[in-house]
């Protein structure tokens, strides 16, 4: 099983740690990974802008880095969403469709292809559980609030099986935290109180770190976090699933 | 209302949030209604599956759309209705002040349609000195005070007790700083009662129009459609042509999702059927396009039509809790309006689609399926294509695009914006940046995660 690991641009740039997480826990699932090395970004900035043709550059670079593999995984719910939805490549449109047949957010591959049932994972810590909607309502990662349906969670799951973790959810279960991709600039007020209300809910858990399936997400709330001056911190689920704390 | 008309949704939001207490109990109010709907939806085990008929009705309704009209308009003719047809806006405002002024009508009441906002029927016939008075009580408050309504299900939802007493103090006399809501209702009753009681013409909406029996639907809680009707000697019902269903049974579907999506009741307090005029009374029925054939032409966009204006996808969105209705500047806001307003006016409502984080809330609450949040990116494409985006955006992206499609180029930017976040933070720290304006940026790590695989992983 060949496993492509994707690491979406700001992840690669800003969060290597997040990288690092991922294919660690991959590597001790006993997965054989490569991460190709001339891989960007989904080209999901331009396509949500509206910008959808200028992403054709970013579509046929995706498609020579992950053409081939039996498995792409990335530590990202919103750019595999974007990924499965979005791919094109008028060169090459089989490739491009069997990447979107084949590509994962890594809790979803754990669960559902691996079927992973333990982890030597340890988190001595109270964490609150961020619901990213693309990978939620998008890849179905989680039941959502507004469904007659059977609750169930993905990422939820996982964390279940860390040692010592004690997960919390906010009152809004799975309300947006604001990011939104450009929104966050162009809808700067609108974006940042969302995130604020988020926060508000962890808050009032009392937890001590929040986490999510995207990095996006957190990056914006560790953005306010820090402003305030908070003492929470955020981290991606894929460092709590590797950690050995 | 007129001084926000000119602002972009982004800039009258930030209004709106300027007072963050008075957003914080908006976004509680229509949270608690989301509540509401979910705790009624819950109840129902297949709830799942009426949303599914009812997208499917409505599916077959647009796809034979011309057929029902006609069987529509032949039906609601055998029932001594009269039928007019208006292609635009206009057409429909003149349709109804031919009416009026045919019949020498002075008084008139209307009960809540959205349609005949959308039409702006109520400035059209003030302007020729035609009064309408609105006898929804959240339409009389906002009438009052010359707004327009910010919600389509709960108009004045904008609006505290406080604001509806001080307009009642100014516009029906009640005493000054009592915000007792049992006082203030009890004052618009007495006020709206006189209204109906002295009324010569009702204008009221439609919420579901029947092919097989040309009679019609129309919802409310608060019995003022039936009032008016009832009371005047004229009835002139508005509907979009979009709210034909093809059988009375279709409305077993419908009116079980509509009142547990829209304020969380298992069926709305009056669902008032007519089917012709009583004897003496004038019946009318002004079925209006502007705009919804372009809209059905529209492959993409045409399942907004299928629309029952229940606003369960204002009350969901994160955005639209905590933006106001105002901010959509136009007569249905929220998600739904975002994908039905370009259509109308694509230059004046280009920023809409884009007043959205995606997060697709709006999708899952919709009774009828409409694919919102998907709608939303595909007029952002459009709008884009169009030539509407902002310059500098359009500039900014393509440069982004070419970083992105070539690695060696992207590897360079990231390196050197990691520098700068690190060494040069007043680059990145400044009020130019919107992001950093309530947010701090990211910590700069010291190698990105390539050069941590390459150093780690590939020796």
């Amino acid at each position: 099983m060949k496993i492509g690991l994707f690491i979406p641009c700001y992840i690669d740039q800003f969060y290597p740690g997040v990288g690092v997480a991922s294919l660690e826990l991959l590597e001790k699932l006993g997965c054989e990974v490569s991460f190709p090395l001339n891989q960007t970004c989904c080209g999901q900035p331009m396509a949500n802008s509206g910008f959808e043709a200028m992403s054709k550059g970013c579509d046929k670079n995706f498609v020579k880095n992950f053409k081939g593999f039996d498995y792409i995984v990335a530590p990202s719910g919103s750019c595999v969403l974007h990924i499965k939805e979005h791919l094109h490549d008028e060169e090459d449109p089989r490739a491009a469709e069997q990447i979107r047949a084949c590509v994962y957010e890594l809790t979803e591959f754990l669960v559902d292809v691996l079927k992973v049932g333990s982890l030597q994972a340890s988190f001595p810590f109270k964490v609150g559980l961020h619901t990213s909607c693309h990978g939620q309502r998008g890849l179905h990662l989680a039941s959502m609030s507004e469904l007659v349906a059977p609750a169930f969670s993905k990422p939820g799951t996982l964390l279940n099986m860390v040692k010592g973790i004690e997960v919390s959810r906010p009152k809004r279960v799975d309300e947006c935290c604001g990011f939104g991709g450009t929104f966050c600039v162009f809808e700067e007020a609108v974006s940042v109180k969302m995130g604020k209300d988020r926060i508000g809910e962890h808050q009032d858990n009392e937890v001590e770190y929040i986490t999510g399936v995207d990095t996006s997400c957190l990056m914006h709330l560790e953005g306010i976090l820090r402003r305030q001056g908070s003492k929470i911190k955020t981290i991606h689920i894929a460092e709590i699933l590797n950690s050995r704390l | 209302m007129s001084s926000l008309a000119k602002l972009t949704h982004a800039e009258a939001a930030e209004q709106f949030i300027a007072d963050e207490p008075r957003t914080d109990w908006h976004d509680d109010t229509l949270w608690f209604v989301r509540e509401k709907r979910d705790k009624a939806v819950n109840s129902i085990p297949e709830w799942e599956q009426l949303r599914q008929w009812a997208s499917d009705i409505k599916y077959h309704g647009l796809s034979n759309m011309h057929q029902l009209l006609v069987d529509f308009e032949k039906n609601a003719i055998a029932n001594c209705i009269e039928v007019h047809w208006a292609v635009d806006a206009k057409e429909h405002n003149e349709l109804i002040y031919k009416i009026i002024q045919d019949n020498q009508i002075e008084r008139i009441v209307k009960s809540k349609s959205m349609l005949t906002e959308e039409c702006h029927l109520n400035e059209f016939l003030t302007e020729k000195g035609v009064e309408v008075v609105d006898t929804d009580l959240g339409e009389r408050i906002v009438q009052f005070r010359k707004e327009a309504p910010s919600h389509i299900v709960l108009p004045a939802i904008h609006l505290k007790k406080q604001d509806v007493s001080e307009t009642f103090h100014e516009h029906l006399g009640t005493e000054k700083g009592n915000n007792d809501p049992q006082y203030l209702t009890e004052a618009a009753r007495g006020h709206l009662r006189d209204k109906f009681i002295a009324s010569e013409l009702a204008i009221t909406g439609v919420n579901f129009a029947i092919a097989e029996t040309g009679g019609f639907v129309v919802c409310t809680n608060e019995g003022n459609a039936d009032m008016g009707a009832h009371a005047a000697k004229i009835h002139i019902a508005c509907m979009g042509f979009e709210k034909i269903i093809p059988k009375a049974e279709h409305l077993a579907v419908f009116l079980r999702l509509l009142a547990r999506s829209a304020t969380g009741q298992p069926i709305t307090t009056y669902s008032s059927h007519f089917s012709k005029p009583r004897a003496g009374q004038q019946m009318h029925l002004v079925i209006v396009d502007n705009g919804r054939s372009r809209q059905l032409g529209r492959e993409e966009f045409r399942n907004s039509l299928k629309c029952i204006r229940c606003a369960a996808c204002f009350n969901t969105c994160p955005v639209y809790r905590r933006s106001g209705g105002h901010s959509y500047h136009t007569a249905v806001a929220g998600p739904i309006g975002s994908i039905l307003n370009p259509n109308l006016d694509m230059q004046a409502n280009k920023d809409l689609p884009f007043a959205s984080t995606l997060c697709g809330s709006c999708s899952n609450v919709c009774p009828v399926k409409i694919n919102i949040h998907e709608q939303l990116y595909l007029w952002r494409q459009t709008i884009t294509k169009e030539g509407l985006a902002p310059k500098t955006k359009t500039i900014a992206m393509w440069g982004m695009s070419e970083v992105l499609a070539h690695p060696a180029i992207y590897r360079l930017a990231g390196k050197m914006g990691r520098w700068v976040v690190k060494y040069l933070p007043f680059l990145t720290n400044n009020a130019m940046n919107p992001w950093f304006k309530q947010r701090e940026m990211p910590q700069a790590p010291k190698e990105s995660f390539r050069d941590w695989y390459l150093n780690n992983k590939q020796k």
